[in-house]
């Protein structure tokens, strides 16, 4: 599939700002289920922009604002092509040995109930890790039920488990700490998704990675109950939502900021097709 | 159990007043003053503190935010081949633990040869994986090391605890040198005392020597937490004797991976950080995003190597209290030679043999949180009520990986001034150890902290200990 994103940022404030930075984890890398055709960032003000690279291998634009206007808006725009790979990733930037991500942070700490609920929803698959996660997937996907306006970018796996509501992030906090506590290394992933029912995408997405000996790293959407397919975009993986949130800033002045985010993921096949149907009728 | 006793050595059947030859001096002084005069020297030195305003805040105590540590005027000593010894473990053991320090941030050569289990490391908070790959200049982590020690009964010397990340205590050590010599300074002339006044300008040559490359003439600054942080004083009073800026997170910023510090003639690049921030509140883009106390990009200016951190961010993995059980196979490791400072033996309640045999013995033991620091929430068996014992087991069974478990040790007492005159006082001592681009040295001296309640074995300020003046002698 040929994936389009087009992302805009725009910070509204009712103060100048004097001074502000913000690492943007919004660039994608290429692994074989992905590969980049085109992509840009940009900004509309007089910013200073470096690209590095963090310790999960995520490319990391740090942009520096010095006395901005009251307006700033960061524009992302790209092409790729992704491939069906049953949720394998495969050539992915590796900077870290699995056995790191089988660390605990505050938001994907196992609570008991979280091991508890690990080990009830993996009963039936026997000793297969896969099976076993395969299972703890449907779990999720079927315990907690998708309720925006619930959770926030601070509650934490067992909070989600506890209210057994949440969004995309919550469900893969959740499996990252029951995967965890069952002895699988796992990550974060923030992305896009384009879905088939719908024309196009409002919301970035989020979905966790598990490694499994001899086969490697593998993609779980909880929120969707199934492992990644060509629709999902992978943009930044880290141990949490906070490792590899596509913003976090820290800014100076600029009194009160507001914040509009616009984003189209669309697959860029039907986005020519209707086009071309537009321009013909 | 034999309490040594830092004067009178090991009690004797034939020699209770035996004293040890370096305190034969002091031994005649502190026996022969009329109690009232050391009584006036306590309340004269007193009042020099109180008028420095030397400070320490004790978290959790509702009366006070700040109070003086109290000084005890009888000195601890130590000979010149005592500490001969001291000097020479100090050292092996700190250059280990940069060693070990660069090999975890490294190639973890020493996970890849079993010595140490991966879990202890990866899953370890301390272990910042944003240091993978860093170089800090000169390959030293560790700039600034205080390691505590505690001698008992024959034995000698054992290392209670390594402190990695920022220790403090060193403006005591130099206070009270000051205090003392301003008070006695006839026994500084009976005496030859080696000096600890030489710390300032050897850590201002460490801080200098570990500058980015092609820094020539460096700029150096201590950042501090703020006047809330327990060792605000100290921070200021460094940062005075060294001759550099104090500086507040507010007070710096970062422009093209570079830091700078705000002054009244306009921006100035800073090269190195001696930074007594720690490593959570240090960067909000890196590490907790609430913290205020932290320079924005901080981080990405250290990795891109445009600045020095002194001690380097992610240090605390190896002072950690499980990791410390490890130290004399991390000595092994690196340096190829038997380690000359002991660890004081101890269980390590993550494996289950040991957890078993500290469930059975928790009346006798010293329990300690791995990631606890200052003598809060640790149990001390032997002082501990029964309540207390049975609320540590909840704790342990709940939680073994959060516990180590040591012998309650005889720290060796030194005569102490207290209410009911001069009386033996269990004491620790932890020396200074400074790493720069040129090696490991350590100042003669060190701060010793002492029990001021009888039998008591909590040395920690924040738990109501006292200090004393520590001398080396030359002689």
């Amino acid at each position: 599939m040929r994936i389009r994103v087009a992302h805009t940022t725009r910070y509204l404030y009712d103060a100048p700002v004097r001074w502000m930075l913000q690492a943007l984890r919004m660039t994608p890398q290429p692994h074989e289920g992905q590969h980049l055709v085109a992509w840009r960032l940009e900004t509309d003000a007089d910013v200073r922009l470096r690209a590095e690279h963090d310790v999960f291998g995520n490319i990391v634009h740090m942009l520096q604002v010095e006395r901005a206007p009251h307006e700033l808006a960061v524009q992302v725009e790209g092409e790729v092509e992704t491939f069906d790979t049953a949720g394998v990733v495969r050539g992915a930037v590796e900077r870290l040995p699995p056995r790191l991500y089988l660390r605990e942070t505050g938001l994907t700490a196992a609570a008991p109930e979280i091991r508890a609920f690990a080990q009830d929803a993996t009963r039936e698959a026997g000793p297969d890790l896969l099976s076993r996660l395969h299972l703890l997937m449907i779990a999720i996907r079927r315990e907690v039920a998708f309720a925006p306006g619930v959770t926030d970018t601070k509650t934490t796996a067992a909070q989600a488990l506890a209210l057994r509501r949440g969004v995309c992030q919550d469900m893969a906090h959740l499996f990252i700490a029951a995967a965890r506590s069952l002895g699988a290394p796992a990550r974060y992933v923030s992305g896009h998704l384009v879905r088939t029912d719908t024309e196009a995408q409002q919301a970035a997405h989020a979905w966790a990675e598990a490694h499994i000996p001899d086969l490697g790293w593998v993609a779980f959407d909880p929120a969707n109950g199934v492992c990644a397919t060509e629709g999902h975009l992978r943009v930044a993986i880290g141990l949490d939502y906070a490792a590899s949130a596509p913003v976090r800033g820290a800014v100076y002045g600029g009194g009160t900021e507001r914040l509009s985010v616009s984003l189209r993921v669309a697959d860029a096949a039907k986005v020519r097709s209707q086009a071309q149907a537009q321009s013909q009728a | 159990m034999a309490i040594f006793d830092e004067m009178h050595g090991l009690p004797g059947p034939d020699l209770p007043e035996a004293v040890r030859p370096a305190y034969r001096r002091v031994a005649r002084w502190v026996a022969e003053a009329p109690p009232d005069l050391l009584d006036a020297r306590r309340r004269q030195a007193e009042l020099f503190f109180r008028r420095i305003g030397i400070t320490f805040a004790v978290y959790g105590q509702a009366d006070s935010t700040e109070r003086l540590i109290p000084f005890d005027i009888i000195p601890r000593i130590l000979s010149r081949s005592e500490w001969a010894e001291l000097e020479r473990g100090l050292v092996q053991r700190v250059e280990a633990l940069n060693a070990f320090l660069a090999d975890l941030y490294g190639p973890r050569e020493i996970l890849k040869a079993g010595v140490i289990p991966e879990d202890l490391i990866f899953q370890n908070p301390h272990f910042r994986l944003e240091m993978i790959g860093v170089q800090p200049p000169s390959g030293v982590y560790v700039h600034v090391a205080g390691i505590d020690l505690v001698r008992t009964g024959t034995d000698g010397f054992y290392v209670l605890e390594d402190n990695l990340r920022t220790p403090s205590g060193v403006s005591y050590m130099l206070e009270n040198r000051e205090m003392m010599m301003r008070l006695f300074p006839d026994m500084f002339m009976e005496h030859h005392v080696q000096p600890v006044e030489v710390y300032p300008d050897a850590l201002r040559a460490v801080l200098r020597s570990v500058a980015p490359e092609g820094v020539n003439d460096p700029c150096v600054a201590v950042l501090t937490p703020g006047p809330y942080n327990s060792a605000y004083y100290e921070h200021s009073f460094l940062a005075d004797k060294i001759g550099v800026e104090l500086v507040e997170a507010s007070d710096l910023f970062v422009r093209d991976e570079q830091v700078f510090m705000r002054t009244t003639q306009g921006a100035k690049r800073v090269d190195v950080v001696y930074r007594r921030t720690d490593d959570d509140f240090i960067d909000p883009l890196s590490f907790r995003p609430d913290s205020a106390l932290g320079v924005p990009g901080l981080m990405s200016a250290y990795r891109a190597g445009s600045v020095t951190l002194a001690n380097a961010v992610g240090t605390g993995v190896a002072d950690d209290k499980a990791v410390y059980t490890y130290v004399p196979d991390i000595v092994r490791f690196y340096k190829g030679q038997e380690p000359i400072l002991k660890n004081v033996p101890t269980f390590r309640c993550r494996e289950p043999d040991d957890l078993a045999q500290v469930l059975d013995r928790l009346p006798e033991l010293v329990v300690k949180e791995v990631n606890g620091s200052g003598g809060y929430g640790m149990l001390v068996g032997p002082k501990a009520t029964l309540a207390e014992i049975e609320a540590f087991r909840a704790r342990l069974v709940a939680d073994p990986d959060g516990y180590i478990a040591q012998p309650t040790l005889a720290l060796s007492t030194c005569p102490t001034l207290v209410e009911e005159g001069v009386a033996p006082r269990h004491v620790d001592l932890r020396p200074f150890v400074l790493t720069g681009a040129h090696g490991s040295e350590v100042i003669p001296g060190g701060l010793t902290r002492v029990a001021l309640t009888a039998g008591s074995l909590v040395v920690n300020s924040s738990q109501g200990g006292g200090t004393k003046d520590t001398w080396v002698l030359d002689e």
